[in-house]
């Protein structure tokens, strides 16, 4: 495996992205590898020039442009004959808001790029602000009362590009997440994966219980675990049990949903909406496989 | 060679269709493409390229050109963009990345005002926004000049003393739009020109972060080697101009082309193609017996201060032409010519020809006018010049 995040990086305790980057590594076991990281909190976590906690080669982008300069390291590579797989690592911020336009574009021109989005569903580096991926009912310093809009649906933007690959994955189910990232690491043209990465210091949980969140979240139906090829072949690859009592633990677990007083009954009708439209797309009515 | 019938969109493409064949043997060429008028004709062309081992992606913004010529140049290869008034300024982060990343990017701009409330005509105020990004700057006067501008951008901005990204600037329309005979050099003069770039730093294999954090000590470390790398590129681009010379047997023009300076007591100093106009009236002027020349600052980023120092030496009066105003102040080439005038010299700003109003003859000689009549320097004079 390849050691992506080294010792001596600056992450949060408990940080999700951690555990993500820990997984990806050793998804890309000798692939040769390059990172685009936008401003985030990958940017920092790095550390200060001269030193780097990073294992492959990165450049540094500014926050907009992640998947259009990984475009320009990919183009150059591919007409030099390199194997290389050009990743951008991005947070939910240069994702889902201010790099939108160049990642929907890059997706359009099915560039050969690899674009992780490891979604925190908080502005993590500037000190905790809302996203488009803020789920509602979160406080966060720009909505110390809770966000009133619900979070974007950023697979099914992605979907919609007819992409070769894109899909989310559980940090609770590291076996199907390393499958996802081998899959989508050996693919060519533009593929997006989505991890759910829990942020103790933005999301006010326990740093240990970071794991534990996300099963909760993914049997509850909050996070649906898929992947969709072409933009039309949709698979669930974890089946949610749909427990409230899940629901009901994530959201106690976390002190961002206590200002809001958001309770489990007040998301499970936009849950029940999203899996109808899932299982309309899945073409199967009847649920696959339980996860254990 | 061959002699053709360019605009300078034309010019400049063409050039960069060169720069970039000439890259094939090494790491090849990459460009990230959006239009905006009056540059378009620049990136349309580029399109049209048959380009081996080359690139062009049209991208959705012009933060994005900039955004895939870092990437590629990061990645090795030669890189190329091209973009004009609110296009410079959305890529504006971007543009100061790559002079920060130290990235040798080419990029033509054919100047144009800023809008909101929109206007496409000529003057040099969106370049000049960009004027402390770190890039080298080259203002043109006709379209040879672009094109030979162009081939040499590269091979400055390659040179391993300089590594910095060159804006080749020409006033949209005037020169953008303007066809005129330009000779094109053959690709194999250019090959020889521009040799493969190896850029050491570029990103390979083994882990290295290429922008990460730097700390203020690093800053101010990293700050000053680009200045001084700055200071380099006046005197590299002399070697420059020498082996362009020997390649194509023409001498691109200097740093602050002089026009009559020699024994002139007032000099005109000013930027692009109203220079050009400037030289017709210095012309009529000398016929007429009087002590006039011109002074055309070619390149504005280094700023040439030493050679106009050299060139002011036996001014005594001095009207420096603007064609942006940097509000609050005035004339932006004002107020950095002004410290190179002798002790003594009174030197006065004007400011003529902002959103494409177009200085005729008669403005200059205003102008003049104005200078001989004056017994002190006063406020920028800003002066309408209509279409």
């Amino acid at each position: 495996m390849t050691t992506v995040l080294r010792p001596g990086n600056s992450n949060c305790g408990g940080c999700g992205m951690s555990s993500a980057l820990q997984l990806f590594g050793r998804a890309v076991e000798a692939r040769p590898v390059q990172l685009v990281i936008p401003a985030c909190c990958g940017a920092v976590m790095a550390g200060s020039f001269p030193f780097a906690a990073l294992g492959v080669p990165t450049l540094l982008s500014t926050f907009a442009s992640a998947a259009a300069v990984a475009t320009g390291l990919s183009r150059v590579a591919r007409m030099n004959g390199e194997a290389t797989r050009v990743v951008c690592w991005a947070g939910d911020g240069g994702t889902y808001d201010i790099g939108m336009a160049t990642l929907s574009a890059a997706a359009e021109r099915n560039e050969d790029v690899l674009y992780v989005c490891y979604d925190n569903e908080v502005y993590g580096n500037t000190g905790g602000q809302r996203s488009s991926a803020t789920p509602a009912g979160a406080s966060t310093t720009s909505t110390p009362g809770g966000k009133r809009e619900e979070k974007k649906d950023i697979l099914g933007i992605l979907a919609a590009h007819r992409i070769p690959y894109a899909a989310s994955i559980s940090l609770a189910h590291a076996d199907d997440g390393l499958r996802k990232m081998r899959r989508a690491l050996d693919l060519g043209g533009f593929r997006f994966l989505h991890l759910l990465c829990p942020c103790p210091t933005g999301w006010k949980s326990e740093p240990a219980l970071g794991i534990e969140l996300v099963r909760l979240a993914v049997r509850s139906g909050l996070f649906p675990v898929l992947e969709i090829e072409e933009g039309r072949r949709l698979r669930v690859s974890v089946e949610p049990d749909f427990s409230m009592e899940a629901l009901e633990l994530y959201l106690s677990l976390q002190r961002r949903f206590q200002r809001s007083g958001l309770s489990a009954a007040d998301l499970r009708p936009s849950i029940d909406r999203h899996w109808r439209e899932l299982r309309a797309r899945s073409g199967r009515i009847v649920p696959a496989e339980r996860a254990r | 060679m061959s002699v053709e019938l360019l605009s300078g969109n034309h010019a400049a493409a063409t050039a960069a269709a060169l720069a970039a064949r000439a890259n094939r043997a090494g790491r090849g060429f990459a460009s990230g493409l959006y239009p905006i008028t009056p540059s378009t004709e620049c990136m349309e062309l580029l399109c049209a390229q048959d380009l081996p081992k080359g690139a062009v992606v049209r991208v959705e913004s012009e933060h994005s050109a900039m955004a895939v010529c870092i990437g590629a140049a990061a990645a090795g290869a030669r890189t190329f963009t091209a973009t004009s008034a609110n296009g410079l300024v959305y890529m504006a982060e971007n543009a100061i990345t790559a002079a920060l990343l130290r990235l040798p990017v080419v990029m033509v701009v054919a100047n144009r005002t800023l809008g909101p409330p929109w206007n496409v005509w000529a003057d040099h105020g969106d370049s000049l926004l960009l004027r402390d990004s770190g890039w080298v700057q080259l203002y043109c006067a006709d379209n040879q000049e672009v094109l030979d501008s162009v081939l040499c951008a590269y091979r400055l901005a390659e040179d391993p003393r300089v590594l910095l990204p060159v804006m080749v600037c020409q006033e949209g329309f005037v020169l953008s739009h303007t066809v005129a005979q330009t000779e094109v050099p053959d690709q194999a003069l250019v090959d020889r020109f521009l040799p493969p770039l190896e850029l050491a730093s570029r990103l390979r294999g083994e882990a290295r972060v290429m922008g990460g954090i730097d700390t203020p000590h690093v800053t101010e470390a990293h700050r000053a080697q680009h200045h001084q790398a700055m200071a380099r590129a006046r005197a590299v681009y002399g070697e420059v101009q020498e082996a362009f010379r020997a390649a194509f047997g023409r001498r691109p023009a200097d740093p602050v082309v002089a026009h009559r300076v020699e024994d002139a007591e007032t000099v005109v100093v000013s930027m692009g193609t109203i220079a050009s106009t400037v030289d017709r009236v210095v012309d009529a002027a000398r016929a007429r017996g009087g002590r006039v020349g011109s002074l055309r600052v070619r390149m504005l980023r280094p700023f040439p201060s030493a050679d106009l120092e050299r060139l002011l030496r036996q001014a005594t009066r001095v009207a420096v032409i603007d064609r942006d105003i940097s509000l609050g102040l005035g004339g932006v080439l004002w107020g950095e010519a002004r410290a190179t005038a002798p002790r003594g010299a009174l030197v006065q700003g004007y400011v003529v020809g902002l959103g494409g109003g177009d200085p005729r003859p008669a403005h200059v000689e205003e102008i003049l006018g104005d200078l001989s009549r004056r017994e002190a320097p006063g406020d920028p004079v800003i002066l309408e010049a209509g279409a």
